[in-house]
């Protein structure tokens, strides 16, 4: 193999604390699918311009595109494969199948990170507040109007609790 | 239980393992061993590679190798075998074959590797010289070159002219004379193209492919390597999305099948988004409409021309002036189509491929014609209604539009909108309304399915079609449950596996209505044969009955006279001890039925934008959608798909725009920062209406199809709005605020 360094890293993902050594020019992304074989998270242009690699980093959303695998070092990494409990859905996954939010699926994943992560920086009020903040996930199969309405209900539902 | 599942909206099957992360797509698919290819790209346009060095990327520890067109075997030499059932005439693109460019973003290299960095990093060690040709891409500078393009490419028709159009625009009371032009698209689905190809033991290949249909991918294979059939496996259980993008085998496959072949290693080539733009693309199409009309509104002539480009190897030709001769009552038509060679990739069927943008120009036509006339749009539309596609001489097979332009405009309250352009005001907000037709092919093709019923009262039925996020597998499974009258868990649908019975390409709105039918009757087989058995049992009260004589429900058989008497199919098994039931069905359309009329479905498209009046922004505030697409299967999915449709329109209507730049003859915005697609704050409110429509001609369930009608004149009706917002005339789209100002 080439002489690419590589550092050893310890990621606790989806719960599981993980002890892994990845070459330094490898992305977070290019980590799960390619070596973990998480391959929930999706890779859709591999330059943070469509949301499909999303997953909750520390519980905040990011584009693991963007990033290389070994500045998490100690980080809290949930994927989809992380998101329900078992075999029990997260209300967010339930409602997606109930509104039909999604059609290929492919833009799935990164939407239900997506809208766990909006739910937990509590900055998104309105519905106008929802379109603009779920607008960096590109579903190309056109189901924004029932994204919208999982991530109101989800919206509702913390604000409830 | 109720077992009646057809037109429900019930939730997708392929729903949990989508939100779980479950679902695994091409490049998801890992084998112990598995090698990475990357493709590197000619940065030329045309001309020839003059020299190709690998010598670094090669010297790297764990690059496997770089094939190009130095190393890379000749593969079939005829063209016939490069040709895909989605396959325009003329002679295929050929991956390595030669030292030629033909487009920019052609492959011109495969770096194989140990790991996708490597791969990477490699390619951009290997240094390509060119010797650089002029070329020709800009379709407006080219037009003298236009041709007729001519031989049978499955679903085109040539254009049709009827009646005197010369003479009857002459005599025509008004007259319009427009031009409308609109730019390339990309179908960019999520998902990036990608092929895994695992060489099997006994050389034999399974291949993991992003494909709209499996069949295809695996005669491509076999005609191009020259291996049997048999000894290759197309896999596709799930696809990223499409939208046409997958109905031709794409280079990704070849270079995965020559690397896996040659190096007798498993090999994944993934594509980059930027070479999501080098493959196919929807084709600029340079549009002509001459409207004539009496002064009551009466559509006396109409000419429908198009230039639209090509690729120097292939005749690209798709269905763009022909809706001209179909939608409206009016004797005199002339249709034109003409295509023009340039040095770029053959476009690409894109969702409603040539209808999305010829009902575009005709429709804003319209609009047009409506204002010179002083009439209503809509009542212009009514005033030249039709009942018979006149291009035909045939009747439509069924036609509600009528329901569809009453139920829209009632939704939408087009009736409290004031004609006159620039008169409805909100805030710094221009509002306007328009509205625009639409119209799609109706279509079965030959499909096969298979079924087997176990003793337990589990089905599982299977067809090598596809679901690119359309729903398949759960309208398959609602037909079979409800046929069988088995609850919908106890229903297992499979697809996207070339072992499977034969379906064609998942494209042009057939799959429902062909794969449909196929589900439908080899349940009825097996229904037919648990009948059978069911009378054979001892002291059977279904002695003598005829299928007309029971129901299916339940997980029984129940007599119809006698509802209390019924059997239940598990029963029925265990005691002819049975342990399982396989049929197969082959259902080909009923030509002798259909070839008497015309088939289509349509759609009646209201849309408000709101343009600000400084900025020339233009927001989509509201889209009803009434559609008159036949029986719909899933009034969920079904929902969802127009909905898709609506806002591909509201994409194309303002957004959607590959650039070339034509110094270089490359789409320069090749990515999804630069290639604006609608984003979730694109999109307001959409409603979408199902008018009730029967139909026995289209397809045995009355199926007619929904993948393209949602799209088709949504942008007419945006750029009607438009127009009726701020009085300006836009005959181009994307419609974007400099247009608008």
């Amino acid at each position: 193999m080439s002489s690419i360094s590589k550092e050893k890293i310890t990621l606790k993902i989806n719960g599981t604390e993980q002890q892994l050594e990845v070459e330094v020019w490898t992305s977070l992304l290019d980590l799960l699918r390619e070596q973990l074989h998480l391959t929930g998270t999706k890779k859709g242009c591999d330059h943070g311009q469509c949301g499909a690699c999303t997953l909750l980093l520390d519980g905040k959303r990011i584009n693991s595109c963007l990033t290389l695998a070994v500045m998490h070092d100690g980080s809290e990494i949930t994927t989809i494969e992380g998101i329900a409990n078992g075999d029990e859905l997260h209300p967010v996954q339930q409602a997606f199948i109930e509104h039909d939010a999604f059609q290929c699926g492919y833009c799935t994943p990164g939407q239900i990170c997506s809208t766990i992560g909006l739910i937990n920086e509590g900055k998104a009020k309105t519905l106008d507040d929802i379109r603009d903040l779920m607008s960096g996930n590109v579903c190309r199969c056109g189901a924004y109007s029932n994204i919208v309405k999982v991530v109101q209900e989800a919206l509702e539902r913390s604000e409830q609790a | 239980m109720a077992t009646d599942f057809i037109g429900k909206p019930k939730n997708r099957v392929d729903g949990r393992v989508k939100v779980t992360g479950k679902a695994q797509y091409t490049a998801e698919f890992h084998v112990p061993g598995l090698t990475h290819g990357v493709v590197i790209s000619s940065a030329v346009a045309k001309g020839k590679i003059s020299k190709i060095d690998t010598s670094k990327a090669l010297a790297l520890d764990g690059v496997l190798q770089v094939f190009t067109h130095e190393n890379t075997p000749k593969q079939a030499w005829l063209d016939l075998s490069y040709k895909d059932m989605d396959a325009p005439p003329g002679s295929p693109f050929r991956p390595l074959q030669d030292n030629k460019i033909r487009f920019s973003m052609q492959p011109v290299a495969l770096v194989v590797a140990e790991t996708p960095e490597l791969a990477r990093y490699a390619a951009m060690l290997v240094e390509i010289s060119y010797t650089e040709e002029s070329f020709e891409t800009k379709l407006i500078d080219n037009l003298d070159r236009n041709f007729a393009g001519k031989g049978w490419r499955a679903g085109y028709e040539p254009p049709k002219s009827r009646g005197d159009f010369k003479e009857a625009y002459e005599q025509a009371a008004v007259k319009l004379d427009v031009e409308y032009f609109h730019g390339a698209e990309h179908h960019n689905p999520m998902e990036m193209h990608a092929s895994v190809v695992i060489y099997e033991e006994d050389g034999g290949l399974t291949i993991y492919d992003k494909t709209q249909g499996v069949k295809n991918s695996q005669h491509y294979v076999a005609m191009v390597f020259g291996i049997s059939r048999s000894k290759i496996r197309v896999l596709s259980p799930f696809v990223g999305g499409a939208f046409g993008s997958a109905l031709r085998p794409q280079y990704q496959l070849f270079l995965a099948t020559l690397a896996a072949l040659e190096l007798k290693r498993p090999v994944k080539v993934e594509l980059s988004r930027q070479q999501m733009f080098s493959f196919g693309h929807r084709p600029i199409t340079i549009q002509r409409l001459m409207l004539g009309a009496s002064a009551d509104g009466t559509l006396t002539a109409i000419r429908h021309s198009a230039y639209s480009e090509t690729s120097r190897f292939e005749n690209y030709m798709e269905n763009v002036v022909n809706w001209s001769g179909k939608m409206y009552k009016c004797e005199n038509v002339e249709e034109v189509y003409k295509l023009v060679k340039l040095d770029m990739y053959t476009p690409l069927d894109m969702r409603a491929p040539g209808g999305a943008t010829g009902v575009y120009a005709l429709e804003c036509a319209m609009d047009e014609l409506a204002y010179a006339l002083k009439m209503d749009p809509l009542q212009l539309r009514l005033k030249n209604y039709t009942d018979e596609d006149m291009s035909k001489g045939k009747p439509f097979s069924s036609k509600e539009l009528l329901a569809c332009y009453r139920q829209g405009a009632e939704r939408f309250g087009w009736e409290k909108r004031n004609p006159e352009p620039r008169s409805m005001k909100e805030g710094h907000n221009y509002v306007g309304w328009g509205m625009a037709t639409g119209i799609w092919d109706a279509m079965q093709v030959p499909a096969r399915c298979q079924a087997v019923l176990s003793v337990d009262g589990k089905l599982k039925v299977s067809s090598a079609t596809a679901d690119i996020g359309t729903g398949t597998y759960t309208i398959m499974t609602q037909i079979a449950a409800e046929t069988l009258g088995l609850p919908l868990e106890n229903v297992e649908a499979k697809l996207g596996d070339s072992s499977m019975p034969f379906a064609f390409i998942e494209g042009g709105s057939t799959t429902a209505a062909s794969v449909g039918t196929a589900v439908k009757y080899v349940c009825d087989k097996i229904a037919e044969n648990l009948l059978k058995e069911a009378a054979k049992m001892e002291n059977s009260p279904f002695c003598g009955a005829d299928m007309e004589d029971v129901v299916f429900e339940d997980g029984t058989i129940r007599l119809k006279r006698e509802p209390a008497v019924s059997v239940a199919i598990t029963e029925i098994m265990r005691n002819r001890g049975l342990h399982s039931i396989k049929k197969k069905s082959t259902v080909v359309p009923n030509m002798l039925k259909q070839k008497s009329y015309a088939r289509n479905t349509h759609s009646a498209v209201f849309a408000e934008v709101k343009v600000d009046e400084d900025l020339g922004t233009i927001k989509v505030t509201r889209v009803v959608s009434a559609v008159a697409g036949g029986r719909i299967l899933n009034a969920k999915t079904a929902h969802s798909q127009i909905l898709g449709g609506v806002v591909w329109g509201i994409s194309m209507a303002l957004e959607e725009d590959s650039f070339m730049d034509h110094n270089f003859g490359r789409f320069i915005n090749h990515d999804l920062e630069k290639y604006h697609m609608a984003v979730n704050a694109d999109i307001n409110d959409i409603e979408v209406i199902f008018v009730k429509e029967e139909d026995k001609v289209v397809s045995p369930m009355g199926v007619k199809g929904l993948g393209e009608i949602g799209l088709v004149g949504v942008a007419s009706a945006i750029g009607n709005a438009v127009y009726h917002a701020t009085g300006r005339r836009v005959r181009n789209l994307p419609i974007t605020p400099d247009k608008v100002m």
